[in-house]
């Protein structure tokens, strides 16, 4: 039977053909490879699909062959497809050590043959790059703080406090996510325009806190709150405190992981901001650094590529080295966040 | 305070009233109510101005002839929507957004759903390749699409590479179909990182006794993910779709990066046509009904992806 359901597998092993079919009389037989098979199991892969039953004319150093030959090829597939991964990083950080000749030869150079670092130098002399730096960082930074907070008092009060009207608000809140950004960007530049904070930051950091970006953020907060046990609030409320108390005391610590990755994906969103940024910032001191990135070009408005990917490397290696160090609250911060969600 | 006292209480007078005697609003609720509201009021009031207001605001506009130049914004009626209709741009645009939804949805999940059952094997070095293909997620946009231009130009890196094996590489951004290619693949690699996450996450929540009963019925690692597997994962599925799909359409950074919305008008997906109109063209009211457009078309994926929630998925976490 077993070998009915599997011709595949049990095609290309002929031994495994003549054995498999045998029920119960084979166990003892048995024990010694599907013991070897157990592992495998956890393993899974490709090996998963051999038949448990016992095969006598494989040999165990024949087996154990023929697993690490599919390991090794598996391995060698996740390497083939980490390239596209990597390998526009590492072109990035060596070709901004090129000169502009070396850049534009035929064929390209997988090393900088005379490493020259005299395109950083042009970052800073060409655009107030330092300024730009600063401009993305601390709105980011700005955004983040500002969402967190926002976020798990409104994502807490929803989750706990029974006001009425609470379900209705919370509706209004969430019709948010239905809305993309570029659905309300000319009606919110003629806001922005009539208050007069065209060319400042102010749109940058009261939209994305207040308005459609942070919606996530809410939900996920509120997710996290309702799955917090109310118990752990009663011992604050024996204790005296008031609601405030209870949020800042006990809630707000408590969700230090939800906090997390509200925190990861809101600084991501405000450093990657581009069609914003485009629309309400006019003057290169004011620019962020997306924006700023796209403005080394030469007089023909060709881009200066060793001096863009410069600019490029030094926005890209600190946010990579922060990753690089915390990655495990990265990726298991947005896994988590993207479940719920 | 001030927020919460601006805020009317449905409740309050009800309290008086002999139905509701049995359960009096104390002072204290009332208390915790109003903490409620102050802590509510910013997104709330934020909803109101910034999604609500300006919702509002380009449906009114798109009623209207509105040029900014020309200082002209006149009652049209439903002149834009007919515009709409008749415009060869915005069906070439639409024509771009579904291309490149499919393209980037397809690519993605399938990408996303390979790179986790390969790391799910549990082979040596998993963690520096999750790392590997979760990088990019962290690097900045522009940057990583500045970065794939470099490599995309016709005497770029990938053509350098491609004239080493003898080969002759396409102008890639130059030509229509590799075009919109490059601009998919670029956004596959950029974010593929973060659906493998969360697929790897369902894939590990897959009840392990699951997979060995099947295994000893004689189901394949093939038949097994099929009808195991994929099933337990297809909520995290349509939810990475539904976030997928929604956010293709509204790519703008890489469009403009990369193509600047060309060849011809190939890549001018949705978004970049209706920033196109409204900050290049200054047709604010034309714009605004493109916006409507988008906001609809967002609404109704949305509704039938919730639509189609429990028809194809298998069971709900």
């Amino acid at each position: 039977m077993k070998s009915e359901v599997m011709p595949p597998a049990g095609g290309n092993h002929p031994g495994a053909e003549r054995s498999g079919g045998r029920p119960g009389a084979e166990r003892p037989g048995a024990t010694a490879p599907g013991a070897q098979n157990e592992p495998s199991m956890i393993l899974g892969g490709p090996r998963q699909d051999r038949p448990p039953p016992d095969r006598p004319h494989v040999s165990r150093a024949g087996l154990r062959a023929r697993r690490r030959w599919a390991r090794g090829s598996l391995i060698a597939l996740l390497l083939l497809l980490s390239i596209p991964f990597v390998f526009p990083t590492w072109w990035m950080a060596t070709s901004s050590l090129k000169p502009m000749s070396e850049i534009l030869q035929a064929v390209p150079t997988v090393w900088p043959q005379d490493p020259t670092f005299e395109a950083y130098g042009q970052v800073f002399a060409l655009q107030p790059f330092a300024q730009q730096y600063w401009n993305s960082l601390y709105i980011a930074a700005v955004v983040t703080i500002g969402t967190m907070l926002v976020a798990a008092m409104a994502g807490y009060a929803f989750a706990r406090i029974r006001f009425p009207g609470a379900n209705a608000l919370f509706v209004l809140v969430l019709a948010g996510l239905l809305v993309p950004s570029e659905v309300t960007i000319v009606p919110l530049f003629r806001i922005v325009n009539s208050l007069g904070l065209i060319d400042t930051h102010w749109p940058l950091i009261v939209i994305p806190v207040l308005g459609a970006p942070a919606v996530l953020a809410v939900f996920i907060m509120r997710q996290f709150f309702l799955a917090l046990p109310v118990e752990l609030e009663e011992a604050g409320r024996m204790d005296g405190l008031g609601r405030w108390g209870i949020f800042w005391r006990i809630a707000l610590p408590l969700s230090r992981s939800a906090l997390g990755a509200v925190a990861i994906f809101t600084f991501l969103k405000s450093w990657n901001l581009y069609l914003e940024p485009i629309v309400y910032l006019s003057s290169k001191d004011n620019f962020t650094l997306p924006q700023a990135l796209t403005q080394y070009v030469d007089a023909y408005g060709g881009p200066m590529w060793n001096v863009q990917l410069a600019a490029t490397t030094l926005t890209v290696l600190p946010v990579l080295a922060v990753f690089l160090v915390a990655q495990r609250q990265f990726v298991q911060g947005l896994a988590h966040t993207g479940l719920k969600g | 305070m001030a927020a919460a006292a601006s805020v009317p209480v449905p409740r309050g007078p009800a309290a008086e009233s002999p139905v509701s005697k049995a359960t009096p609003v104390s002072k204290a609720v009332r208390r915790d109510w109003a903490v409620g509201y102050t802590m509510v009021a910013p997104v709330v009031l934020g909803a109101l101005a910034f999604v609500v207001l300006p919702l509002g605001m380009v449906v009114w506009y798109s009623l209207h002839e509105w040029n900014v130049l020309a200082g002209t914004f006149t009652f049209a009626g439903t002149a834009n929507y007919e515009r709409l209709l008749a415009d060869p741009g915005l069906a070439d645009s639409l024509l771009a957004s579904l291309w490149f939804s499919i393209g980037l949805v397809v690519l993605n999940i399938t990408l996303a759903l390979l790179l986790a059952v390969l790391l799910d094997q549990k082979l040596p070095g998993t963690t520096t390749f999750r790392t590997f293909f979760f990088s990019p997620v962290v690097v900045s946009l522009v940057a990583w699409t500045i970065v794939w231009s470099f490599l995309l130009q016709a005497d770029g890196g990938i053509n350098g590479f491609l004239s080493t094996l003898g080969l002759e590489g396409p102008n890639w951004l130059r030509h229509e179909t590799t075009a919109m290619l490059s601009v998919i693949v670029v956004q596959v690699f950029k974010n593929v990182g973060l659906n493998m996450i969360l697929f790897l996450a369902a894939l590990q929540g897959v009840p392990v006794e699951l997979q060995e009963a099947a295994r000893l019925d004689g189901a394949g690692a093939w038949r097994r993910f099929r009808s195991i597997t994929l099933p337990m994962i297809s909520p995290t599925i349509l939810l990475v779709s539904i976030i997928t799909i929604v956010g293709s359409l509204e790519v703008f950074a890489q469009i403009d990066v990369l193509t600047g919305g060309g060849p011809g008008n190939s890549t001018t997906v949705l978004v970049y046509y209706l920033y196109q109109q409204a900050f290049r063209f200054n047709e604010f009211g034309y714009a605004s009904a493109i916006a409507v457009l988008l906001f609809v078309i967002v609404l109704v994926l949305t509704l039938l992806q919730w639509q189609s929630r429990k028809r194809w998925v298998f069971h709900e976490v």
